[in-house]
């Protein structure tokens, strides 16, 4: 017998109360590994794809709000930009709305591939075909796996905002190429077809433009860009805002709210609580074999061993929960990530880092709620153990 | 033969709120190796006390206490944990085994201080529960033995890492009055065949007849010394 023997033995003294006890920490670390991870693929995600180089303009409104389709050649001229891009959002969806919506964006084929040449990796001759076809669309590589699409395809590709002159709500689409990210983990759920097969065919909002994408000359000169396009459009009807690609990325996907700072609430307060639960019931636990810690010190257990042995139960209950909490937050994090809304995140499989924090945020758990009732052991003097059991 | 244990001059004092109770004022006593003593006396006489000095889990104010040549009274916390576990075996009034360990597990418990290998201790812990009898139940756990057999396994406790010295605190107190002859003949063999020197506190005398000497013990004080 061992001393992690004996601890194990203790921590299942009362089974079904290391059980609820379990559950709970599971439960804490269940929203952990969840929204940690939601946090950092959305880190990930708005990370990729952006450059240090790029801003991006949008209505100072709100980016939902267009632009004048006027404003594109206006920012070109503005010194220090070496080359601009524009997309409109198009709502897209695949014959179901409610289950099978996407990042749809219509964009200017030739300036677009310019620019995210390497976001979006194409053959030559897909995109070649990208850019000659009207009708072309090109499809993330996870997109055309979830639907089967294949290169060549004409599919109907929908929009919850426009609708066609003929009442159609759907457009007709010919898959060019099926792009892939520049690292494995990128998102690859988007779809990007020409502005002027959408601008020629909608029945409002022609000729306007949701954002453009401004290529500066280095990073250095973004600021000064970035207010010199702002200045030009001040006190016009749209006025803009322009920030650097990966601050527009991020406020993009947290359209819902901060979420690091949700996170960091939830967290925080699923921890408080299980920290008060095993504290308080660690203590009670332990009051309860005060009496067995006096006769393990009688027989010459020292003081610090007896602690050790206290803060390790303790360790161990976190350490369990934590790992079964991580575990089937891993697991639905990768069902998640196949889902329709999970797939717009990228990798939303458990990176180690997640993981790694998680058990020490176990082991840290574990040694704050043992430290009370592991410290009232180590002073505890032995004829005071064994009167009070 | 020679002492095992000297008490010399012991003084100790408690402190209940701010009254001070003197329990020994100059306490002396010598117990040889090989000897079987009962400790008798009213409540309230030191008896508990006396023990716990013995047993290394309470200190004195002042005296010195000598085992086998060693003072052990300037011993440290960690020290005395260190005497405890090599030199004394406990037998307590309510067995006071560990509920979620096997008979076997609570036998090991001492052995787990030692740096015996694990072949061993498993050795060990089997020719202490065979000396009491209680071999056959080792897998049991304490709930599932008796008041006596729960006795048996606590003394195959305090005997497997092969002690000098046993302390006992009412053994019998517990047991019935066959359970309890049962058990004090145990003690008595284990005194006689294997020379453990053992001090047993009692309010029992047919319990105190199994020792070799009864010193009877009154405010503080030894009154009486019976053989």
């Amino acid at each position: 017998m061992t001393d992690l023997d004996l601890v194990w033995k203790n921590l299942f003294r009362k089974p079904l109360r290391t059980i609820l006890l379990t559950v709970s920490i599971f439960m804490a670390f269940l929203i952990f590994g969840i929204l940690t991870s939601l946090n950092v693929a959305l880190d990930r995600a708005s990370e990729s794809g952006s450059a240090s180089n790029r801003l991006v303009v949008s209505n100072k409104i709100n980016f939902t709000q267009s632009m004048p389709y006027a404003y594109i050649n206006r920012v070109a001229a503005i010194p220090g930009v070496t080359a601009v891009t524009y997309q409109n959002w198009f709502g897209a969806y695949y014959q179901d709305q409610r289950t099978s919506r996407f990042v749809g964006f219509a964009v200017d084929p030739e300036t677009y591939m310019a620019i995210f040449r390497d976001e979006a990796r194409l053959t030559d001759a897909e995109r070649q075909a990208f850019l000659t076809e009207r009708t072309g669309v090109i499809v993330g590589k996870s997109l055309a796996d979830r639907y089967g699409w294949k290169v060549g395809q004409t599919i109907p590709i929908s929009s919850n905002i426009y609708s066609q002159a003929n009442g159609r709500r759907s457009w007709d689409m010919k898959i060019s190429g099926i792009f892939t990210g520049a690292k494995p983990t990128d998102p690859t759920t988007a779809i990007y077809f020409h502005y002027d097969y959408m601008n020629e065919t909608i029945t409002f909002g022609r000729d306007q433009v949701g954002t453009i994408t401004v290529v500066t000359a280095s990073p250095d000169q973004n600021d000064q860009v970035a207010k010199a396009i702002d200045a030009n459009f001040a006190n016009s009807p749209a006025e803009t805002s322009t920030v650097d690609e990966k601050t527009f990325s991020r406020a993009f996907l947290k359209q819902a709210g901060d979420l690091n700072f949700i996170v960091t609430m939830v967290v925080s307060a699923a921890f408080a609580a299980i920290l008060m639960i095993v504290s308080t019931t660690l203590v009670s636990a332990m009051r309860e074999r005060t009496k067995e810690i006096g006769v393990m010190k009688t027989l010459g257990f020292s003081s610090p061993r007896v602690l050790r042995m206290v803060l390790g139960e303790a360790v161990l209950l976190s350490s369990l929960g934590a790992v079964l909490g991580l575990g089937t937050s891993a697991f639905i994090l990768t069902g998640l990530s196949k889902s329709p809304v999970g797939s717009n995140f990228g990798d939303l499989s458990m990176s180690p880092v997640v993981a790694l924090s998680g058990l020490a945020l176990a082991v840290s758990l574990g040694l704050v709620t043992g430290a009370v009732p592991a410290l009232s052991a180590l002073r505890m003097s032995i004829i005071e153990a064994l009167n009070r059991g | 033969m020679s002492a095992l244990i000297q008490l010399k001059n012991v003084k100790k004092t408690y402190k209940r709120g701010k009254e001070s109770i003197t329990i020994f004022d100059g306490l002396n006593l010598t117990i040889e190796q090989g000897d079987f003593v009962a400790i008798m006396g009213p409540s309230g006489s030191g008896k508990t006390t006396l023990l716990n000095l013995l047993g290394g889990t309470d200190r004195s104010d002042s005296g010195e206490i000598n085992f086998d040549g060693e003072r052990i009274d300037g011993y440290n916390e960690g020290q005395l944990a260190g005497w405890r576990a090599r030199s004394v075996g406990f037998i307590f009034q309510f067995y006071n085994l560990m509920p979620v360990l096997n008979a076997a597990q609570n036998v090991e418990l001492p052995l787990m201080l030692t740096k015996l290998s694990a072949g061993k201790r498993r050795a060990n812990v089997e020719t202490a529960l065979k000396i009491v009898g209680l071999w056959d139940r080792a897998k049991h756990r304490p709930k599932e033995l008796s008041g006596g057999q729960q006795q048996r396994v606590a003394i195959a406790r305090a005997i497997v890492s092969d002690p000098k010295f046993l302390l006992c605190d009412e053994p019998t107190g517990d047991l019935d009055r066959n359970t309890a002859n049962d058990i004090l003949g145990t003690l008595q063999q284990l005194n006689q065949e294997m020379g453990k020197t053992i001090v047993m506190v009692t309010h029992d005398p047919e319990a105190a007849r199994f020792a070799k000497r009864t010193l009877h013990l009154d405010k503080g004080v030894f009154a009486e010394v019976t053989q």
